[in-house]
């Protein structure tokens, strides 16, 4: 047996067909978990107790069943029924919908474990529920099924022992991927006798390691190797292959796809951390008024008298109640009765206006995109207001910024260059253009030319299309635009070879496609063949003996053929600063100048080597390859050892350079951010010399942006130790971009851009581990410090080189960083989902590199200049609306004064005020149905059509004007100060209402009949102000009228007379005091009553117009500036000549 | 403090299966709705100096007239008060209110002599006002049941808990139940005039229109009314007095209409009042018809009082007002002052505002224009 034995917890041993493999070993049937699939949360049973444990885990409802339960068991001021109904409809609504969705989920449970499944038992076939397939079973699979578990393959309907499947539910690459039968299986599945020992579950999608063990009858058992090219994951469809029988390794809530599903962390936005610290420092303010009050109380009840005169005795058991107790039960009162200051329906209304308004983001027709048919994705509501905070956006480059649309543009072989312009032209595709001058109209020999194609040809994993569709494809072509890859090869043969490439990565399509262009065909991989047309139309054959993956570590792959000659060769392409380290020296120069050109021209280039492996050679390389192929553990680290081994000492034939055109509206985009104040970084895994070239295409960088490097080729000149000299560098930046910076930085350091010079800062990869995890030297926080600031002073950075942890690592450490700014990422592959995770807001694109950055991101947009009225737009917005809700529910503001605070604070101020004047007895000024109501019917519908549809700066202009975007930054208008500022005025607000409506009522005869009015009349004063100044306060703020506006403002006052006038029209039966009984009514024919409510209405306006007549003088300004800002972006653009023609077009 | 969402990342956690074959069609695009693009027409509306400037003129220049309307009036309607509560030594009162019982059978009066100074026209209306009496009392407020002040029969029987400890008396339910209607005003007021030629003319007391007319005809019901000859003294078989009255409840008034629960008086104390210092509607005087005379005219009356309401041991005060009342009710300076301070403060403001508008608004053109 193999070095696996060691430690066998860590693996799982299946029995294919649950047929033991040894007959010594006892067979006990291991434990396995079955095939269904729970995603469902609740059961009809622990619904009702489960849903509602979860929701009272979340504080704000604990803290609201709190107060309940202290109203039900305390004798408290106001009815249970008061808090209760609101708690009531939030936990009902929340029931519903969650219960809904588990429904929902249900039923996808159910289709997905009830599906049919053909299971092969003691040779027959047997149809089964795919929720009873056991681990072991042999499970039959048909074309176009998904799979039912996670199965190892054994036999495929194929010839070539392969199967193709999709994994679009998966991960959303719609490719198809080849996956291989378990070599060397007999074809009669009955007679299998196998056992497989694979690792135990674990959630990585592109990995799994395993082996199998075949128990031949007479012979020593064989054993096999298992990756994940034979594993087929559930979820996954199968396409192109007829059926295969599959052996079930993992299943249920065990296979691939249900481990992958497990949450993400909760992300939370700047706004909703600002509404909790306002919360608290209002449950301080509650706590400390009741706190006062009871103090009162007690001191007001010790006189002579006051307790309890006459006409107001107590009961019994009040009487014999502890004066502690009743001290406590007083404080408790207190608190119930002023814990409308907290808010229960903001809660509901801030949840109503995420989850509603994310939807303009899916409805905007702005973010469709024709070419995939989509419109922007919201996977959670979340962050929406976040979009409006952003200052720091790290976005990828390949696919972000660039098309990752690749298209092969020219060439270099042995030091000459090879520029594609026109084939047809050309007897034989070849043209030189501007190679080296000596070397003008010169080419390389025919062979070395030769031997670069069959490296083309050879060294990628392109499979070539199926072409039983072609007479379709020609038709519609759809399913080689979805995919991207389509090659027309028509035009350099014979149209009917129509062909289509299908490949991981595009560049590799591309490179086919530039070998095609020049004569040599990639015809396709037959059973371990590959088949080549060359340019003399001969086939030409190579046995592919081991492809050596491509992955970011290495940055380079590599195969190995044998050619009909028998000669074994290994063909290499990888980026240069991996190849060149592993050719020969000499070579190296002549290529190196041709990389580094195409570099800065903004082309991808990769390097071509080649080298003949000897007999002896292939066969250690062989040995060393199987091994590590067969090991369970650390199999990555051992085939990366013996990969390295491997790809040594080739020669160097050439490199090509393959463009990636820019995004759509990339450079206009880039600019509207940093206009907007955003920094933007481009975190890349590309070479720096192409992603500098791409952020000056960008914009990004502009013609006087001083470039300030620190890169491993900056730190290796001179002959002092890199540390050393990263040290002086970075001390060096700092001194120019920090402190010799002009002292803008304090207050307006966003102005930069206008104030003196711009920096860009590069760094690469390798220097960013160097700061980051410094050797023990300990200066590495001070480092990264330095970094820091120098970053922050720069315009723009670039990273380049960077592994997908290392983007996530740098956004971190921004994130961390003084202040705390808020994160953007965006990002289109799977390598950038770390950073999408990592960052406060990940973006998504849906690119060519898969679904998986789209999967775990909050937002996903087809394209990169989506961004821009993601930001700018939708962002400011939600950011402007859901502060001016909170503000709205903490107090009520005005968009431009950032006033009052009225919807709570005032509500209940003039509650407390009212004691003074009721013996601290907890007397409610209004009616348990107005408490109640208030939030819940009264004010509420306004605020919520306010926050979904203001704009109060219409979009047009938002995307016009970037600089309108710094407006909001830092959370600009939800704090502290403001938030004090809304306090006070709430506090002058309440006092107002309260002693406006007391001194009316020194005289209670307010009715021209002489009769007076009592208590409830009173209240009913006070609060129909409240209703009426909070809603007229929120029309005022309305700078964006729709008739929905309208129908809201007027129809929730006009409700509230008309309830006011029900609820005191009818004596209700089951109310035990008719307290409001006509008091609207009679308070209406009281000209005093309506005098003093438009009286106090007006006053508690007044600051508000007040303030926006303050403002006047900003106003023309502010316009001003918006009328000059195309002006400016003329005269930029005449400056320009490049951005002349594309801002021409607009 | 917040935990922050209530769903929609509930979801995220979990598994969206996808069927059979199961490809995403999301590929509908949006709909180009003027709703969904967030383009509905709408009005937008800029406050600018150019119209609230003459926002707050128009509001000076009419607050202000109101405001002085509104002074003259208060400042038309004659108001006189007695306090009778009989703290002084000299007051008439004073015995009556140092002794004080409850069982006492022979009530005790007194007499206080008042000077109208001027006559008072149409009808005058006479409040007894209390202080320090706190109405307002949580414990208070709610001790009232109104079922059974709505002529509910179960509810006559057995009143609300929130009655206690003025629910049940004797194991005998107290009609009407609760602090509010234990504690009613039970002092009598009379006025008469000392007509100049010597004689004391009684003044006539309309106690119907002193309560709310809802209160009244609806709110308010004694129980089996509507009966043919409903016999209260009958009905309120079985229940006790409140422990203060005096009278059973079916005794207020010697009128039907105006007895038992819909007795005017009782409602009007059922009104619980907002301060702890309040007026009460007690009595009427209608104007004479004729119309020429003054209802009551400048000269000497005496209060008669019967003292029965207790208020030393709370330290309150009780007062006899005499008021006649105007379009806006009673006398109360406080709006007028109110709308004319109002007025002329936006009036000021609008005039600040237009000067420094007219000064920023310069400044702003010369530093557009040196751009």
């Amino acid at each position: 047996m193999l070095g696996g034995d060691e430690r066998r917890v860590d693996s799982r041993t299946i029995y294919v067909g649950h047929r033991s493999c040894s007959t010594t070993e006892a067979f006990i049937p291991p434990k396995f978990c079955d095939n269904r699939i729970v995603s469902s949360k609740y059961t009809v049973w622990n619904f009702l107790p489960k849903n509602l444990f979860e929701q009272f885990r979340r504080i704000a409802n604990f803290y609201f069943l709190i107060i309940f339960l202290v109203q039900v068991i305390v004798d408290t001021p106001t009815s249970p029924v008061t808090s209760g109904l609101p708690l009531f409809f939030v936990i009902t609504v929340t029931a519903i919908k969650q219960g809904y969705e588990d429904w929902l989920r249900h039923k996808a449970d159910n289709e997905v474990n009830k599906y049919q499944v053909k299971v092969l038992e003691d040779g027959r076939r047997i149809q089964k529920e795919s929720e009873k397939i056991k681990v072991g079973d042999v499970v039959e699979v048909e074309e176009d099924e998904t799979f039912p578990c996670d199965l190892i393959l054994l036999q495929s309907s194929r010839d070539d022992d392969t199967c193709f499947v999709t994994t679009a539910s998966l991960d959303g690459e719609s490719n198809h991927k080849t996956h291989y039968t378990v070599p060397d299986i007999e074809k009669d599945l009955e007679s299998l006798n196998a056992t497989i020992e694979c690792e135990q579950p674990q959630p990585d999608l592109y990995k799994f390691v395993g082996r199998m063990h075949i128990d031949k009858n007479d012979q020593e058992p064989a054993v096999r190797s298992l990756g994940p090219e034979n594993l087929l994951l559930k979820g996954a469809t199968l396409k192109n292959t007829q059926k295969i029988y599959g052996v079930a390794v993992y299943t249920g809530m065990e296979t691939k796809m249900a481990l992958n599903y497990q949450g993400k962390s909760q992300k939370r936005s700047a706004v909703e951390k600002s509404i909790n610290a306002f919360l608290l420092v209002y449950l301080c303010i509650l706590v400390s008024k009741a706190l006062v009050c009871t103090t009162l109380k007690y001191v007001w009840q010790s006189k002579d008298g006051q307790d309890e005169p006459w006409y107001n005795e107590k009961t019994q058991r009040e009487k014999d109640t502890n004066l502690y107790l009743k001290m406590f039960t007083d404080f408790l009162s207190f608190m119930v009765l002023f814990n409308f200051i907290i808010p229960v329906s903001m809660y509901v209304t801030v949840e109503m206006q995420k989850f509603l308004g994310s939807f303009f983001i899916t409805w905007d027709k702005d973010f469709f995109d024709p070419e995939i048919q989509e419109g922007a994705l919201v996977n959670t509501s979340d962050l929406n207001e976040e979009l409006g905070q952003v200052e720091y956006v790290f976005t990828d480059k390949t696919g972000t910024l660039t098309q990752n649309n690749m298209e092969f543009i020219e060439c270099c072989i042995d030091g000459f260059q090879y520029k594609y312009r026109d084939a047809s032209s050309e007897l034989d595709g070849f043209c030189v253009t501007d190679g080296p001058v000596s070397k003008l109209q010169q080419k390389a020999g025919r062979e070395k030319e030769e031997l670069f194609l069959r490296a083309l040809c050879l060294c990628h994993t392109v499979q070539v299309k199926e072409s039983t569709d072609q007479g379709q494809s020609q038709q519609d072509g759809l399913i080689d635009q979805v995919d991207g890859l389509e090659v027309d090869a028509g035009l350099f043969h014979p149209p009917q070879e129509q062909r289509g490439f299908i490949a991981s990565s595009p560049d590799e399509v591309a490179l086919v496609k530039g070998a095609m262009r020049y004569g040599f065909t990639f015809l396709g991989l037959e059973s371990k063949t590959m088949k080549i047309l060359n340019r003399n139309n001969d086939v030409e054959m190579y046995e592919l003996l081991h492809v050596l993956n491509f992955d970011p570590v290495r940055r380079r792959m590599s195969v190995i053929v044998r050619s009909k000659s028998g000669d074994t060769l290994l063909f290499c392409k990888g980026a240069d600063s991996s190849i060149f380290p592993r050719v020969r020296q000499e070579e190296v120069e002549r290529i190196r100048m041709h990389v580094e050109r195409n570099a800065t021209e903004g082309y991808r280039t990769l390097c071509v080597a080649y080298k003949i492996l000897s007999a002896e050679e292939y066969a250690q390389a062989d040995a060393g390859l199987r091994d590590a192929r067969l090991a369970l553990q650390d199999r990555e680290e051992k085939l990366m050892t013996v990969y390295n081994q491997v790809e040594t000492g080739m020669s160097l034939i050439g490199a090509t350079a393959v463009e990636d055109r820019l995004q759509e509206e990339a450079a206009e985009t880039m600019e509207a951010l940093q206009g907007a104040g955003i920094k933007v970084w481009v975190l890349t895994g590309d070479k720096m010399e192409t992603a500098k070239s791409t952020c000056y295409a960008c914009r990004l960088f502009q013609r006087n942006t001083e470039l300030l490097e620190l890169t491993v080729r900056t730190l290796e000149d001179g002959e002092r130790s890199r540390e050393v000299r990263l040290h002086e560098l970075l001390l060096e930046y700092h001194k120019k971009a920090v402190q010799d910076a002009p002292p803008v930085k304090a207050g307006v350091n966003r102005s930069w851009s206008s104030a003196g010079q711009d920096y860009g800062f590069i760094i690469d990869g390798a220097t960013l581990s160097m700061v980051l995890n410094n050797s023990p030297e300990s200066n590495s926080s001070r480092y990264k410090n330095l970094f820091l600031q120098i970053c922050q002073n720069c315009t723009s950075v670039l990273c380049c080189r960077m592994a997908p942890l290392q983007k996530a690592q740098i956004v971190k450490m921004v994130k961390n960083s003084k202040g705390s700014p808020i994160t953007l990422s965006i990002g289109d592959g799977a390598n950038d989902v770390s950073m999408i995770l990592e960052a406060h807001v990940g973006i998504g694109i849906k690119g060519k590199e898969g679904r998986q950055a789209v999967r775990n991101s909050d937002y996903a947009v087809p394209k990169l200049k989506h961004l821009k009225k993601l930001l700018l737009a939708h962002g400011h917005l939600y950011y402007v609306r859901i502060a001016h809700l909170v503000q709205y529910f903490f107090t009520s503001v005005i968009w431009f004064s950032f006033s009052v605070c009225l919807q709570n604070l005032c509500f209940i101020l003039p509650q407390f005020l009212y004691q003074f004047f009721c013996g601290y007895s907890q007397q409610p000024l209004y009616d348990a149905a107005y408490l109640t109501m208030y939030n819940i019917c009264f004010t509420s519908m306004p605020i919520l059509a306010y926050s979904l549809l203001e704009q109060h700066i219409c979009i047009e202009v938002l995307l016009d004007n970037a600089t309108l975007y710094r407006e909001i930054a830092k959370n600009a208008v939800l704090r502290w100060g403001t938030f004090l500022y809304w306090t006070v005025l709430g506090v002058f607000h309440g006092l107002l209402f309260f002693f406006g409506v007391r001194f009316l009522f020194s005289n209670p005869a307010l009715q021209d009949n002489g009769q007076v009015f009592g208590n409830w009349s009173y209240g009913t004063i006070v609060f129909t102000v409240l209703v009426f100044t909070v809603t007229l306060k929120l029309a005022l703020d309305t700078r964006h009228w729709t008739w929905i506006n309208h129908f809201v403002i007027w129809g929730s006052l006009a409700f509230y007379v008309f309830f006011s006038f029900f609820w005191g029209g009818i004596i209700w039966p089951f109310l035990r005091q008719q307290r409001l009984y006509f008091v609207f009514a009679n308070m209406l024919s009281s000209v005093s009553a309506w005098l003093v409510i438009i009286l106090l209405i007006l006053l508690s306006l007044l600051p508000e117009i007040l303030l926006v007549v303050f403002r006047k003088p900003r106003g023309p300004h502010a316009r001003q500036k918006k009328m000059m800002s195309p002006i400016l972006s003329f005269k930029q653009l005449s400056e320009d000549g490049l951005l002349q023609s594309s801002r021409l077009q607009l | 403090m917040m935990a922050s969402s209530y769903n929609a990342k509930d979801e995220d956690g979990h598994i969206t299966v996808t069927g059979p074959g199961g490809g995403t069609l999301r590929s509908k695009k949006p709909e180009n709705t003027a709703f969904k693009q967030q383009r509905l027409p709408a009005w937008q509306p800029i406050l600018t100096a150019g119209t609230v400037l003459p926002a707050f003129f128009i509001i000076g220049l009419i607050f202000i007239p109101i405001g002085i309307g509104l002074y003259v009036t208060s400042n038309n309607i004659k108001e006189f008060e007695v306090d009778y509560t009989g703290v002084d030594m000299s007051s008439p009162c004073f015995n009556c209110s140092q002794n004080f019982s409850w069982n006492s059978t022979t009530p005790c009066t007194c007499t206080i002599p008042f000077f109208l100074e001027q006559p008072y026209e149409s009808n005058v209306f006479m409040y007894y006002g209390l202080s320090n009496f706190y109405q307002n009392h949580r414990r208070y407020v709610k001790s009232r049941d109104d079922s059974q002040l709505n002529g509910d029969m179960t509810s006559l029987k057995e009143p609300s808990k929130e009655c206690e400890p003025y629910a049940y008396h004797d194991n005998k339910p107290i009609a009407p139940c609760g602090a509010i209607a234990n504690s009613m005003f039970n002092d009598t007021l009379e006025l008469f005039y000392n007509d100049p030629n010597g004689t004391k003319v009684q003044i006539p007391l309309t106690n119907i229109g002193i309560a709310w007319w809802t209160d009244k005809h609806v709110k308010f019901k004694n129980p089996g009314a509507g009966e043919a000859n409903q016999n209260l003294t009958a009905v309120f078989q079985g229940t006790t007095k409140p422990l203060n009255w005096r009278r059973p409840v079916y005794e207020l008034d010697a009128a039907a209409n105006n007895n038992g629960f819909i007795n005017e008086d009782f409602i009007v104390w059922m009104r619980t009042a907002a301060l702890p210092t309040f007026r009460k509607l007690y009595r009427i005087i209608k104007s004479p018809s004729n119309g020429m005379m003054p209802t009551m005219p400048r000269g000497n009356y005496t209060l008669e009082v019967v003292y029965n309401y207790p208020v030393r041991s709370f330290e309150g005060r009780k007062r006899m007002i005499l008021s006649t009342i105007s379009w806006m009710g009673g006398k109360n300076p406080f709006l007028g002052i109110a709308y004319i301070t109002v007025g002329s403060v936006c009036f000021f403001l609008g005039v600040v505002l237009l000067i420094i508008h007219h000064k920023c608004g310069n400044r702003n053109n010369s530093a557009d224009i040196s751009n």
